[in-house]
């Protein structure tokens, strides 16, 4: 337990708690990747994880393709990214965008797919348009799950732009390229904890925002019973039907 | 209920991979270097370690090939990992003998040595490993055989643009030219003696450092090459150096120490037989010779182990 005192020590040493070198200052750069990374990630992979949902159309092309995107070694690719376009943030973020694909692309077509296609015949049965199926009834209940995708892909993120600092980049990485020759496992220990942390609150903000984004009606834990309680008297009290069904 | 059983299960799980992930790095307790049979190698075998580039592990095999040749038994455990490893893997007896640079290694034991011709830092090594180096090694229970003629040590570039347009070719010159100088070098080169702040002691250049965690491989280069940095450190016997025309920069200060490549061994292994054949092949060992093995590597893609055994067998052991 040696090893751990002396990084809660790191950890409390007010010297390492200012500067261009210092906690604050690394926080709200790695902040600053990951929210960036999130964001590009969002703009590509939302769109095409709605398509597919919504359509049930490249499932087949963009399921494992992504799949195996998820494979690609993050540094080995920021390395190669590297050689082509020198040191700045692209090649980490290109790379660290790759890594968020996947979860927010998967998170966003089963969210759509997990929507009863009962509802989403109703909605249409009541002439609502493709456009206002999707965005008034599809997306609304599949909210939990876009929102539990782009949760993973945060995860992720914050533990992955570690690797950035491979390159003269900034970031919680940082303390631990920097720790690492100098044998200074307090240092080393301290900044995987700041990103343990980080990650940890992250992924607190991301459950709070995907319990708040879920609709009433799902929030209520109830779904499978107000299905039943809708569905049984159209299958067993014939009076509910049309006279020339019944 | 569901849902609130479903969040604490989600907790306990998030605890629960916060506490594997700690304890998973406990420091010096885990010991990396044990393989699956778990077993240390028996008294008879030397087991040769190296560090994890290139270079070193072909030193290792090198060793362990010309050793084997001469009738004693070895095995190799290559790409141990950085220094702080692969020396407490000698003093834990995972490894008996280890291709070492003599300045670096100095340095790790001794970090107030300043000697850095080669003879002087050598003898000042073979104190320090004798003494132990501050607990580092087990005082008496290793040495230095004979120092090989070859150095790889760190050298500051530059491109032959810069050269040509600052007229720089040492860096006493550096003084002279105007903004600020950034070095693409590896993160520990902010503190290190032969780093940015000797170059402000022995020059009175101010640099600043670009952290670049390749020791000086591709992505130093193409730091160097679009000018992102102005100077880069990179190994004396790095092939790239002549294959990009770099003007590695003259030392006049003597600021970077020697780095003569030596066998760190276990006493207990240092047979008469084994001392001799290793000094025979470090007297074999050039600077040239080392241009050489690491082009079979970076550049034609050979494999550590092939190479040894080539330049052994045409060498004669």
């Amino acid at each position: 337990m040696n090893s751990y005192s002396q990084a809660f020590d790191w950890l409390a040493d007010p010297a390492h708690w200012s500067g261009a070198d210092g906690i604050p200052q690394r926080l709200i750069e790695h902040l600053g990747y990951t929210g960036l990374t999130l964001l590009v990630a969002i703009v590509i992979a939302l769109p095409v994880g709605l398509y597919i949902g919504h359509t049930g159309r490249g499932r087949e092309i963009v399921v494992p393709f992504t799949g195996a995107l998820r494979a690609l070694p993050t540094l080995g690719l920021v390395i190669l990214l590297a050689l082509g376009l020198g040191i700045g943030i692209l090649p980490p973020l290109i790379a660290l965008v790759i890594l968020a694909l996947p979860p927010i692309i998967a998170g966003a077509y089963s969210g759509l797919e997990s929507v009863d296609r009962e509802v989403v015949d109703a909605a249409r049965s009541v002439g609502f348009t493709g456009a206002g199926v999707l965005w008034r009834v599809e997306v609304p209940l599949a909210m939990p799950l876009i929102v539990g995708g782009i949760r993973s892909a945060c995860l992720q993120v914050i533990a992955t732009w570690t690797v950035a600092a491979f390159l003269p980049l900034g970031g919680l990485g940082r303390f631990l390229y920097d720790a690492l020759p100098d044998q200074d496992y307090a240092k080393l220990l301290a900044g995987s904890i700041l990103v343990i942390v980080l990650a940890l609150l992250a992924d607190g903000l991301f459950a709070l925002i995907q319990r708040l984004v879920t609709p009433r009606g799902v929030r209520a834990g109830r779904t499978a019973d107000i299905r039943t309680k809708t569905q049984s008297p159209t299958r067993k009290d014939p009076s509910w039907l049309a006279p020339e069904e019944a | 209920m569901a849902r609130t059983r479903r969040g604490l299960t989600a907790a306990a799980g998030v605890l629960g991979l916060a506490a594997l992930v700690l304890t998973g790095c406990s420091g010096n307790n885990g010991n990396p270097l044990s393989d699956d049979s778990g077993s240390k190698s028996s008294s008879d075998t030397i087991t040769v370690g190296s560090a994890a580039f290139p270079e070193d592990a072909i030193l290792a095999y090198i060793y362990a090939d010309a050793l084997s040749d001469a009738g004693v038994k070895t095995s190799v455990k290559a790409n141990i990992g950085q220094r702080d490893r692969y020396i407490a893997a000698l003093k834990d007896n995972e490894i008996q003998l280890v291709p070492e640079y003599t300045g670096n290694l100095l340095q790790f034991l001794d970090s107030s040595a300043t000697a850095t011709s080669s003879d002087d830092v050598y003898s000042a090594l073979q104190t320090a490993v004798k003494s132990g180096g501050s607990g580092k090694l087990d005082a008496g229970k290793a040495e230095v055989l004979q120092q090989s003629p070859g150095q790889d040590a760190d050298s500051y570039n530059v491109t032959k643009k810069f050269s040509d347009e600052n007229h720089v070719t040492s860096l006493s010159d550096l003084k002279n030219v105007k903004g600020t100088l950034k070095v693409g070098a590896n993160p520990e080169f902010a503190t290190r003696p032969y780093g940015i702040p000797g170059l402000k002691k022995s020059y009175g250049v101010t640099a600043t450092l670009t952290p670049i965690s390749d020791s000086g491989g591709p992505n130093t280069l193409k730091a160097l090459l679009d000018n992102s940095v102005q100077l880069a450190d990179i190994y004396t016997t790095t092939p790239s150096i002549k294959q990009n025309n770099l003007v590695t920069l003259s030392d006049p200060q003597h600021l970077i120490g020697a780095q003569n490549i030596v066998p760190l061994i276990s006493t207990k292994a240092a047979s008469s037989k084994v001392t001799d054949t290793l000094n025979k092949v470090s007297a074999k060992i050039t600077t040239d010779v080392l241009i050489d093995l690491n082009t079979k590597s970076s550049v034609d893609k050979q494999s550590s182990d092939a190479i040894a055994k080539a330049w052994v067998k045409a060498n004669g052991f």
